[in-house]
């Protein structure tokens, strides 16, 4: 295990910092869904690049645990390198790529799509975590609104999506009702990942840096999304399947390979990817030129990780 | 004078109002102001500008939170009146959204100006449990003809509409979860007289079919004439004069009155 710098406290934030955080956190996890206020501190990172995740990630981390980062479900974009970088330099603790390894997961809008266990947290980074916001621009009424659970605009919101678009158009940060009391911002995930937040055996967190709001579904929390009768919530579908393993059943991102058109669709997850891939499993474009550049690329950053974390 | 008045003896009033004072630092808005409003029954406020009449109506409807005296509302469900402004801020704002109405003199006030006319009417149906998009939206629809309003535009934004269509959507958007008493603040404010009589017809045809108890303040004595059953003419924050409407526009008493009634040109 590499040392972490001295003069740098473990986990970059001071002692009170983390106890004031550790107490907003409790606060978050004893109300399902309400977002807590907290004193939130400047980060080495722009607001917007995960400010909020870091604090949080930065006050529950300890020696023992195993760090994962993604960035839309990816561990190898700039994002998901950096943090963990940072949290490798200022804990010292063991990062890994691998979902099932990790007891500590810090994300930017995806849920992975291994399923998660009861040893396991998971940290989302959040932008705007006032549902009501779009709505209601104003914070004492919002508020206010949360207090008397007035939720009735957040229909107005899914009324006006079918009415202009003939089904809810909104295709992340679906709102949701979380304990059957406060309607909360899932973070901007896709509304793909909503189920699997509802009975989830896992901790979730949601950390708002420039917001400074903190708030968190505890494990086995209801977490339904709102929807009408006659217009169930549902996610999104794809026709095809994930072009270098073959999944039916995950999140897909488009990649453009050419300027003539040519485009694949993969796992936004890119471990569950080459967890698949390592298995033997194969997509219809996996032995294509740009289904083998675009699988050695991962493979070469998944490469360079594994060299930087000697653990 | 209406059938629903001549019931007084029977029913209890829907709304008590007992010494009602409000001032805003040293100065007076409105004070000791006292009536009883029945089922069914229009009351009309009238008074010059600064007579303390929109006080008066937030004070009613529990927008502002007067310093003297109690507003009391005797729900559809019978048993205890309640005490308006003793209530739970939740409990008032379900008032507010069930059995009461407000029609605020600006329609953008009332309105939710980004979002289509139909998902404004069907804002309270929504906010009472409402989860069926089929059926709210021929609620919608529904209402929105009851104003007068092509349905083809149930999907426009009121941005898109003019005064006197944004005054008849806010009207549908209140009436639709069927209140018993609504508060309207100069609801011809600002409209032109022809667009104003289309919106009188409207609003005199709807309350009767509906049996509506409104309470109405206006400056102009023709509106108050043709809606009003009962009228109270206030200045200075008080009420001087109080009667049936016939009564206090042909037969004024105080000067005040007259003064407002002789001012008014005949046509």
């Amino acid at each position: 295990m590499s040392q972490p710098d001295a003069g740098v406290t473990f986990g970059y934030l001071d002692e009170q910092t983390k106890r004031m955080i550790r107490r907003a956190l409790l606060k978050a996890v004893a109300i399902p869904g309400y977002q807590v206020p907290f004193a939130g501190r400047e980060m080495p990172l722009p607001y917007g690049w995960g400010t909020g995740g870091i604090q949080v990630t930065a006050s529950i981390i300890g020696p023992e645990d195993v760090l994962k980062v993604i960035d839309q479900g990816a561990d190898d974009t700039t994002n998901a390198v950096s943090i963990r970088r940072f949290f490798r330099r200022v804990a010292g603790v063991r990062t890994t790529e691998r979902t099932r390894e990790a007891t500590l997961i810090q994300t930017r809008h995806r849920i992975p799509e291994t399923p998660l266990g009861p040893g396991q947290i998971l940290v989302y980074q959040v932008p705007i975590p006032e549902p009501l916001r779009f709505m209601e621009p104003r914070e004492t009424e919002t508020r206010r609104m949360h207090a008397l659970a007035d939720y009735g605009v957040m229909h107005v919101k899914l009324y006006e999506d079918i009415a202009h678009y003939g089904r809810v158009a909104t295709s992340y940060d679906y709102p949701v009702m979380v304990n059957g009391r406060h309607v909360m911002a899932p973070s901007p995930i896709p509304k793909f990942d909503n189920p699997k937040m509802h009975d989830a055996p896992f901790l979730q967190l949601f950390g708002a840096g420039r917001e400074k709001r903190i708030y968190a579904v505890p494990p086995h929390t209801s977490v339904v999304s709102l929807d009408f009768e006659d217009h169930p919530f549902e996610v999104q579908g794809w026709d095809r399947v994930c072009d270098l393993c073959g999944a039916d059943d995950s999140y897909l991102d488009e990649v453009v390979t050419d300027d003539i058109g040519g485009r694949l669709f993969v796992c936004s997850d890119s471990d569950y990817c080459a967890g698949r891939r390592a298995d033997g499993h194969q997509g219809p474009a996996a032995a294509s030129a740009a289904g083998e550049a675009l699988a050695d690329t991962m493979e070469q950053v998944a490469r360079e990780h594994a060299s930087e974390d000697p653990a | 004078m209406s059938a629903a008045a001549l019931m007084t003896e029977a029913d209890p009033p829907l709304l008590t109002v007992a010494g009602l004072g409000k001032a805003f630092g040293a100065r007076p808005a409105c004070a000791d102001i006292s009536f009883d409003l029945y089922a069914g029954e229009v009351l009309g406020v009238v008074g010059e500008s600064g007579s303390g009449k929109t006080t008066l109506l937030r004070c009613l409807s529990g927008g502002l939170t007067p310093d003297a005296g109690t507003v009391l509302y005797r729900p559809a469900e019978g048993g205890q009146a309640l005490d308006v402004h003793a209530l739970p801020e939740g409990r008032r704002r379900l008032l507010m959204r069930t059995d009461w109405g407000y029609v605020h003199q600006d329609p953008r006030d009332g309105l939710r100006m980004g979002v289509s006319a139909g998902a404004n009417i069907g804002e309270r149906p929504m906010a009472l449990g409402a989860r069926h998009y089929g059926r709210i939206r021929a609620d919608a629809a529904d209402w929105l003809a009851r104003v007068e309003i092509e349905s083809d535009r149930l999907d426009d934004r009121p941005t898109t509409f003019s005064g006197g269509m944004r005054q008849r959507l806010q009207l549908a958007r209140v009436l639709v979860s069927g209140p018993r008493l609504v508060f309207m603040d100069e609801p011809t404010g600002g409209l032109d007289v022809s667009v104003q009589a289309r919106l009188l017809d409207l609003l005199r045809d709807l309350v009767t079919r509906l049996g509506l108890a409104a309470v109405i303040v206006t400056h102009d004595l023709a509106v108050a004439r043709l809606l009003a059953h009962r009228l109270m003419v206030m200045k200075d924050g008080r009420v001087v004069e109080h009667g049936l409407t016939d009564q206090v526009l042909d037969d004024p008493h105080h000067p005040y009155t007259q003064l407002l009634v002789s001012s008014v040109l005949q046509a």
